[in-house]
């Protein structure tokens, strides 16, 4: 998980051996600790992992600094929407950061992840930049989908990130299509396809459970259950909310998502499961701290009280703080350091983004064929009536 | 820039209200006229100044208290929907006929279907136009064609599909489209669109009753934007009947939906420059009212569509296509078609790529001086 602190070379430094260096953790840093999750698994028709997890200092450090990352740029991106410099629809992650940071820790950039639209820090993780997530959500062309895409359509070829899709339950087959191609090239590859609790209720998904036990796909089906579709808590969508065991014949286990070991322990287990008999589903039990979307203010459909009783008992990055210090590995003051070294880099990239360009609008035509095959259109003014542009 | 100057100009042209003593008076200009209210009662009680989805909200409580056996469903319905058009009914009909469906259009529509099958006015709520995809195939193959292929035993009339529809501004890919087209090619279903909240509320509850199975698509842009005075009681507007609601002489302008207050802002503007414009709200998509525009275009010798849906394959086609076989001898210019590109409706280029003000006088422009 260090990549995430390598992501760009400009704005940002791998810092957190520099900064925990006076503890001697650079030398110290990859001596083996073992933590327990914080609850145990469930297992639907498997038997569960163990709660103990191996991990060092170097990764306890990494986890806790990239999900302050993560949960700044949330952060960030609300004030720049509120400010108008984002728009369209815009949703955000914070409070699920664990799921994120733990499937990275536990797989590699070859195997595949496809997501929903709640894509920003699935794409950090996969090693996005700040610059390309600032630049993607203002529409500059230094965004990852070249500002084309917007918040929802986040995408990373290189790392196998799939994106980033409006649909929602859509990506869920397309990652069984993954899994089938990497399981015809004779990869040992995983596809993780990600989907919420409401895109659960999808008819779409019960097809690709189908398609993928049928044919023993590697793919890992994730449910990140934040027990809400936008205002619908899940018991009133869903007969039964135990979206681990929805799978029938699909293997299942449920995870709590707020707990990065147990993500992280969850995915490993999920992957070495997959490449051997199929498809497995993991529920993870996770919570957003934001509305669902930015013009959802998040509190007319759930108490206060539930959103802090989480935030205080079960916040994932509290969680990493608290066995950080309690392994003695850094000192609070060098916690905050790293918040306000994670706070800078924001900024910096968020300044960085301004100054990028606005995308072209001759993009508008393109992308929308393979270059050459042509569409014809005409410009705002009406100027350039049935050119055939590239 | 645009975009913000598009959305004054449907600020505008919808709502001719000027305040005086304090009160709203209406100065009616392009949204309609009371005259082609249907009702059994020409006096009307009140009318008051509503937006778009008030006016629907307000269909929608008299769809239900006037009929028991309808019933109002969708994604988050039961708390109001995402742009509060249902409002307040399951508190007073009940959950029981007012009710949040999960996440699931195939499931939705299908469901309606059965509903509407057994007799009842199944009234489901599509949460964005962009999401009526994975309900395509019953909209299509179930709904369209229950009543033919059963030789006339069995039909889903009672069912009306309501979902928002077009551009906002900033709403990108999913949340912007205009897929009216693709239900145009469907025999068996109507396509209704209304362009102002007085319009929405006849129309809708015509839908309702209407004993066909229909597609209302409601545009979103003008929800909150538009405001005029909506009769408080019951009333219904015809289907497939167009409406003039612009008098011109040198050229026909048709459209449907949002883009009407758009077109209108041309007329204006082409008026400036000695060219009179006739404007039509076709209202109905399928089956249309072909008579009106063939008479309009009749008199003006000219015609130009506008739809915010991509140009190729639009409903814009249909309508130039039948025009010009029944007005051939007396087109003076080829027919005009002002839509959306044939692009996915973008993001960042949404300015770029509707069928703006400026495009439209420039057609009108190069039609009449053909
Ligand atoms: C087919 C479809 N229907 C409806 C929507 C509108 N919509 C977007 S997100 C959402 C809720 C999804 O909830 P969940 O799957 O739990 O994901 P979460 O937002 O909680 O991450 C809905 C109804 C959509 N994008 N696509
Ligand atoms: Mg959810």
């Amino acid at each position: 998980m260090a990549q995430l602190t390598h992501r760009s070379a400009n704005l940002l430094k791998p810092i957190s051996a520099a900064v925990f260096a006076t503890r001697g953790l650079t030398t110290a840093s990859t001596t083996p600790i073992t933590v327990e999750t914080s609850l145990p698994f469930t297992g639907h028709k498997i038997d569960p992992p163990s709660r103990s997890v191996e991990t060092t200092p170097q990764e306890l450090l990494s986890f806790y600094r990239d999900m302050a990352l993560m949960r700044r740029m949330e952060i960030a991106a609300d004030s720049l929407y509120k400010a108008k410099l984002i728009r369209g629809f815009c949703h955000l992650y914070d409070g699920q950061e664990a799921v994120a940071v733990g499937m990275e820790a536990a797989i590699t950039k070859k195997d595949c992840i496809i997501t929903a639209y709640r894509d920003h820090c699935i794409y950090l993780g996969r090693g996005g930049t700040l610059l390309e997530t600032f630049s993607e959500l203002m529409g500059r062309k230094d965004g990852c989908s070249k500002g084309k895409g917007g918040s929802m359509h986040f995408y990373k070829k290189d790392s196998g990130f799939y994106g980033g899709h409006g649909i929602v339950g859509a990506q869920i087959p397309l990652g069984c299509g993954l899994a089938f191609a990497q399981k015809y090239n004779k990869e040992e590859h995983v596809t993780f396809a990600m989907y919420g609790d409401g895109a659960a209720n999808q008819g779409q998904l019960f097809e690709a459970l189908n398609m993928a036990a049928l044919w023993d796909l590697p793919a890992i089906l994730v449910c990140e259950n934040n027990h809400y579709g936008m205002g619908t808590a899940e018991w009133r969508a869903a007969k039964s909310p135990a979206y681990y065991k929805r799978g029938d014949y699909v293997p299942g286990l449920k995870v709590d998502g707020m707990d990065a070991f147990a993500v992280k322990q969850a995915c490993k287990f999920a992957k070495e499961h997959a490449l051997k008999n199929g498809p497995i589903i993991l529920e993870m039990d996770t919570y957003r701290y934001h509305g669902h979307s930015m013009s959802d203010p998040g509190s007319t459909y759930r108490t206060r009280d539930e959103i802090t009783g989480v935030r205080q008992e079960r916040d994932p990055i509290e969680r990493i703080r608290k066995l950080i210090l309690a392994h003695d590995l850094a000192t609070e003051k060098e916690l905050k350091d790293t918040e306000k070294e994670v706070r800078k880099e924001v900024d910096e990239a968020i300044a960085k983004a301004k100054e990028s360009p606005l995308a072209d609008p001759s993009e508008l035509f393109t992308n929308v064929y393979v270059k050459g095959f042509g569409v014809e259109s005409f410009g705002a003014d009406r100027k350039e009536v049935r050119a055939v542009l590239p | 820039m645009a975009s913000s100057l598009r959305r004054i100009a449907r600020l505008s042209l919808i709502s001719r209200y000027t305040s005086t003593d304090g009160r709203w008076n209406t100065l009616r200009g392009l949204s309609t006229a009371t005259d082609d209210l249907n009702s059994p009662n020409q006096c009307w009680t009140s009318n008051k100044p509503v937006n778009l989805f008030s006016a629907i909200n307000q269909a929608l409580h008299i769809a239900l208290e006037t009929d028991p056996r309808a019933y109002v469903f969708g994604e988050d319905v039961g708390f109001g929907g995402v742009f509060r058009c249902t409002t307040g009914l399951a508190d007073r009909f009940g959950k029981r006929r007012v009710f949040n469906t999960p996440l699931c259009e195939q499931g939705i529509v299908g469901f309606a279907i059965g509903l509407a099958a057994m007799g009842n006015r199944a009234i489901a709520e599509i949460q964005f136009a962009d999401y009526i995809f994975p309900a395509f195939d019953q909209i299509v193959n179930e709904a369209a064609k229950f009543r033919y292929r059963s030789g006339n035993q069995f039909n889903c009339g009672g069912l009306t599909i309501r979902a928002p529809y077009g551009a906002v501004g900033h709403g990108g890919h999913y949340h912007s489209q205009s897929p009216e087209a693709f239900f145009c090619h469907v025999p068996g279903i109507k396509v209704v669109i209304p362009r102002s909240p007085q319009q929405a509320k006849g129309l809708l509850l015509s839908c309702i009753r209407d004993p066909n199975p229909v597609v209302f698509f409601e545009p979103k842009w003008l929800y909150r934007l538009a405001v005029e005075e909506v009769p408080e009681q019951d009333f219904m507007l015809p289907l497939s009947e167009a409406e003039v609601i612009r008098e011109g002489s040198d050229i026909t302008l048709v459209g449907w939906g949002a883009q009407l207050s758009i077109m209108e802002q041309a007329c204006v503007e082409a008026e400036k420059d000695g060219i009179s414009c006739e404007l039509i709200d076709l209202k109905t998509l399928i089956p249309w009212d072909k008579e009106t525009v063939e008479a309009s275009v009749n008199k003006t010798g000219r015609l130009l569509v506008s739809h915010e849906a991509p140009i190729t394959g639009g409903f814009g086609a249909e309508i130039s296509a039948s025009i010009v076989e029944r007005c051939f001898l007396r087109l003076e210019a080829p027919v005009a078609r002002v839509c959306g590109l044939d692009t996915p409706f973008p993001l960042v280029f949404e300015p770029f790529y509707l069928p703006t003000k400026n495009k439209m006088l420039d057609a009108i422009k190069s039609t009449v001086n053909y």
